[in-house]
Parts: C-alpha cells; structure tokens; sequence
C-alpha cells in the first residue's frame, strides 16, 4: 500500500509541475463551457427575419412595428407568399419567419381569435428557440394591451413550426454534450499521454524491472486523472447551471456517480491507446482526433442519430459518450432517477470491463 | 590499477564462488530472426561482469531476458537462486536496473526521485530515509537534493540513477551502456562508483561499447551474432589473442559479424 502511495503522489507531481498539463485540464472545459455559453447568449441580437403578411391590417402593422422595435430582429424583407419561405431559409440567413394569415384583425376583432404562425430554422436549435420565445412574448404583449383596451378576452394563438429538426435539441440538449466531450477528450488524452512518457523516458522499464505491480502502475496513474476529471467535472456542472441556466432536475449525486463511471471509461480507453502507440504526440493525435470526431459526430448533440443511415446509428452504439449524453439528459433535464438510465449505465460499465481487460491483457504481453 | 584489480579478480571469483546468474542455452527468437542463441555462462557473486557486443550482437536482448522484461524463448536460467520462468516476482526484488535511456523522472527533485524508487521498491520510511542522507552524501547532492533533476549534467543524473538503481540493495544490479554521451573524466567517476558498490558484495552486469570500460571489468563476455564468442578476464582475453588491448581484442571477435552494425 505504501508503494502505492509513494506512486500516486509522483504522478500527482507530474501534474501540478506541468503547466501545459494543467492548461489543458482545466483551461480546456473552462474555455468551452464558456464560448459555448456566449455563443448561445450572443446570437440573438439583429437576427434576420421575415414577415409574410396575407392580412396587411391594422393590427398586423402594430405588432410588426413592436418586433422591429425590440433590438431582437431585424426585419429583412415581407414576403407575398407562403412558397418562398423555405427559398429564403435556403438562400440567406433568416432565422425565422411570421406568417399572419388573411383577415388577422377581421378575425380578432370579430371571433376574438387569430392565428400567427411562427416557422423557424431549428437547424441552430438555440436559436430558434429563443427568437421563436421572444416573437411569441411580444404577440402576448400585444394581445394583453388590446384586452386592457377592449375589456373582453381576445386570444392570438401562434403557431409554432420547428423547420429541419422538430424534435428542436436545443441549449439544453448541447451542454450534455460538451460535458461529455470534454471529459472524454481530458480523460483519454491524459492517461495515454502520461503512461507513453514513461515509456519514451525509459523509466517504464525501470518501474517494469522493480516489484511494484505492473497493474498497479496503471492504476496508480489513473488516480490523479479520475480526482482530476472529478474538479473538472464540478467545476463545468456549475459553469452550466451559473451561467448557462441548465437545471440539475435530478439527484446530483446519481449525475455525479454516472460522470465518475463515464469519466473511467475514459480512462479506460486512455490507458489502451497508450498501449498502441509509442510516442507522445501519436497519443496525443490519437485522443484528439480519434475521440473528438466521433464523440462530436455520434454523441447526438450535434447531430441528430435518429436520422443517420442505419450503419452509422449502428456505429454510434459505440461510442461511450452516447449513452452517457442519454444519461446526463435525462438526469439533468428529465430529471430521471437511476431505474431510467440502468441501461445506459449498464452498456458504460460493460465498456469499462473489455476495454480494461484488452489492454490489461496487452500490457501484460507486450513485455514477452 | 587495472592490474591489481584483474588479479583480484581472477583469485577473488575463479575460485568458485557463488554463483547469482547461471545461463543455459538461453535463446529468443523474432519470428526468424535469433537474436540471443543459445548463451550459456556464469556470473558470480561480487564481480563486475562486462557484457559487450556490437550493436545488434543481440546483448539488450538477452539483458532484457536475465531482468525478466522479456520472455525467452527457449533455455533456462537462474538469477540470484530464483528460477527466470517462475520466480520472476521474486526476481524482481534481488535486482537493479539502470536502463541505457536517462532514467530517472527529470521533473521531480532529487530527493523526490529517491523516495519514489525507495518507495516502489517497499523500503520502510526509517531505511529510506536513512538510505537517501547516505546517497545524497556519497554523491555530494546535499545543496541539489531538492533541485529539478532536469536541472542537474548527465554525468550526476547518470551517477544518481545508479545510486537508485542499487538502492534497495540488490544481488545483482545490470546497467544497460549507463556511460552513454559522457567524457571520460565523468565515466572514471562512474566506474569509482560501480567499484565501492561491487565493494560491498553486489554484483554488477554492465553492457558498454567502451573497450577502456571493458579493461575495468573482472570478466568480460564478447557477443557476436546473438552468440557468446568468448568469456575470461581482460588479461586473459588479451593473451589468448596476443594483443594490448581490449579494443584490439573486440575488433578481432566482432568484425567478423554478419549482422549489420548501426
């Protein structure tokens, strides 16, 4: 045990003394949670919108004067007709189009209803979802305004329509994503990195040579990563809920539990890459490209698995960070307890196992 | 100096002393290639053991083997009483290893790095500590011991590593060309050192490319093409092929190698 000590506490030095190390441990979740959070804050401003008035009434002008008035849009151009909506989606940056069918102020007026029908580009959810909440709220000051003046109950129904990703994964969805992400990237990265050192430094065979556990060697220099990635972790969970507005509807403790689990996945996969290559910079190429494409690609934040081609979901399976993105939302967002996401954990915990068992097994033959 | 030492040695260790490695037919194969064939010899308690050869005479290889890095693929052999197959573990204890890459953590001080290797090696904290004062004075580190080891020449890492490598007194301790890229003052110093340690009863299997290294060896092995060409003191290598020095005796044995030097 004493041995173990004495190893854990050289790696945790290997760490601290390295300033690129730390750089990339802690700068790199810090600088992502936090442009993808000005991304989503920043965007908003002077979006490019549409109006596609069949009405062209008193009441249309009044709320198309209040949506220019708001800072939020930018009102490009009225179209006539229904037909070059998805032309103008097409063609140039409008974010959202306003349709008010004909007789609007006719139908408020005289049925005290009207329908406004609000279609968006929900290729960038966040956005849509924002512009598409904001045009709603200024029609809903609209019609308070027109009920304090009437006295009698007049209602606007908008009716919402999500163009190219109904299913609208939108900011919430995007923060599981980079969590996993950058966990995947920190964890993988750095083990591979710091068991390869050994070995370029020759003081792999020094340590092979001694009596000390060649198992233990491993897991000794899992330690310091996995209490690493467990700051990390907390540290990108409050940078979320401060700044990003994401809730933790479920219990912290299943979500932390769940990270801890996917966080050695990470390491697991970390530790077989340094098993395969015998540079520094071939791990480190490894875990940046070999984990960045398909964690962004198969995860399911950026790009919606559902409609992949079947060989491609079939690929996505996997991929670790997808059933921990399944799980980190429906804890986080859904608020599920832990009879939700066993699966899910139960396909992570089941990676941990072969991937550990491969390269326990590499690790052991590479020495004949 | 040198010839005190030879006839030390041949009164000291041909008179049958212990035995801490005995090779038999030890081979390991590369799918084809032989690289260590069928070595037999005997190394005994004390001395210092020259391991030469010409690059790719197969002598890593067949070091590798004796530290248990490497599995053989055929032969037997028993180091320090523990067979190499079975009681690798128990092996493991009874040596020490300085590897011909720089090997020590160059980011950690000196004294980090002597509580680490004590430590993974299991020395209890009154002994480490007793141990690393010890080092530190004999190396005369006392005001580098809490420096970066990055920080200090080759010639006092080199010194240091070895000074960790036989640390947790070992039987034998083998050094794979640990006088690589030094001038010769610093080399001389090094050697002191192996002599105070073999001094005290360790053995030391040392491999080097150094033939002024080789006359410094009780006995030296000459391998060529994966095989032992020849096996006696210095003196004796260099009677039997009537010439002055050890670098005449080695370029006599390995020009004849087929095996291409790098």
């Amino acid at each position: 045990m004493k041995r173990f000590f004495s190893f854990v506490r050289k790696e945790f030095y290997h760490v601290f003394r390295d300033g690129k190390t730390m750089l990339m441990l802690f700068g790199m979740p810090v600088m992502q949670i936090l442009l993808f959070g000005f991304a989503l804050t920043n965007e908003i401003k002077n979006s490019q919108i549409v109006i596609c008035d069949y009405s062209r009434d008193d009441a249309t002008r009044k709320i198309i004067s209040k949506l220019e008035a708001s800072n939020i849009f930018h009102i490009r151009e009225s179209l006539l007709s229904h037909m070059q909506i998805e032309e103008s989606f097409k063609s140039s940056n409008v974010k959202l189009v306003v349709i008010f069918p004909n007789n609007f102020n006719h139908d408020l007026l005289h049925s005290n209803k009207a329908q406004v029908q609000i279609i968006a580009d929900a290729s960038d959810p966040n956005t849509a979802t924002t512009l598409t909440n904001y045009v709603t709220s200024i029609i809903m000051t609209y019609q308070q305004q027109l009920m304090a003046i009437n006295a009698f109950p007049m209602s606007i129904t908008p009716e919402i329509r999500m163009y190219y990703n109904p299913e609208l994964k939108g900011a919430t969805n995007f923060v599981p994503g980079v969590i996993a992400l950058v966990l995947m990237l920190i964890c993988v990265m750095m083990t591979s990195v710091s068991i390869v050192r050994e070995k370029e430094n020759g003081t792999m065979e020094i340590l092979l040579v001694s009596p000390f556990n060649p198992m233990l060697v491993v897991i000794s220099k899992a330690i310091p990563y996995l209490f690493l990635s467990i700051v990390n972790l907390l540290i990108i969970l409050i940078l979320s809920v401060s700044l990003l507005d994401m809730p933790i509807n479920g219990s912290i403790f299943l979500l932390i539990a769940e990270s801890i689990l996917f966080i050695i996945t990470g390491l697991s996969l970390g530790l077989l890459i340094s098993n395969l290559v015998e540079s520094q910079q071939a791990a480190m190429l490894i875990s940046m490209m070999g984990m960045m494409v398909p964690t962004i690609l198969f995860t399911g934040f950026m790009f919606p698995i559902e409609n992949m081609p079947i060989p491609l979901q079939i690929i996505s399976y996997f991929i670790p960070s997808k059933w921990f993105y399944t799980i980190v939302k429906a804890i986080m967002i859904k608020g599920l307890g832990f009879y939700d996401v066993w699966k899910e954990t139960l396909v992570l915990a089941g990676m941990v196992v072969v991937l550990l068992t491969i390269s326990f097994k590499k690790f052991k033959t590479r020495l004949a | 100096m040198e010839g005190t030492k030879t006839g030390v040695a041949e009164n000291k260790f041909l008179s049958a002393s212990e035995v801490v490695i005995r090779t038999d037919k030890l081979t390991k194969r590369f799918g084809d290639f032989v690289a260590t064939n069928e070595i037999t010899f005997e190394v005994y308690a004390g001395e210092i053991f020259g391991f030469l050869g010409a690059n790719g005479a197969g002598k890593t290889t067949a070091m590798k083997m004796l530290c248990g890095l490497s599995r053989p693929s055929s032969g037997k052999a028993v180091i320090a009483g523990y067979d190499i197959y079975k009681d690798t573990e128990r092996i493991k204890k009874k040596i020490g290893y300085m590897s011909q890459k720089f090997s020590l953590y160059e980011d950690l001080t000196v004294m980090e790095n002597i509580r680490f290797f004590g430590g993974i090696y299991g020395l209890s904290n009154k002994h480490l500590q007793k141990k690393s004062h010890e080092l530190i004075e004999t190396l005369n580190l006392q005001n580098e011991a809490n420096l970066m080891v990055t920080s200090l020449p080759l010639g006092w890492k080199q010194k240091l590593a070895f000074s960790v490598a036989v640390m947790h007194e070992p039987r034998i301790v083998f050094l794979d060309e640990p006088t690589g890229g030094v001038d010769p003052i610093t080399r001389r110093q090094f050697w002191d050192l192996i002599y105070s340690t073999a001094d005290k009863g360790i053995t030391i299997f040392v491999t080097t490319h150094y033939m002024d290294e080789a006359e410094y060896c009780d006995r030296v092995s000459i391998m060529v093409d994966g095989v032992i060409e020849a096996l006696d003191t210095p003196a004796n290598l260099k009677r039997r092929y009537s010439v002055a020095s050890m670098d005449e005796v080695f370029y006599h044995l390995a020009r004849g190698a087929k095996r291409s030097v790098d």
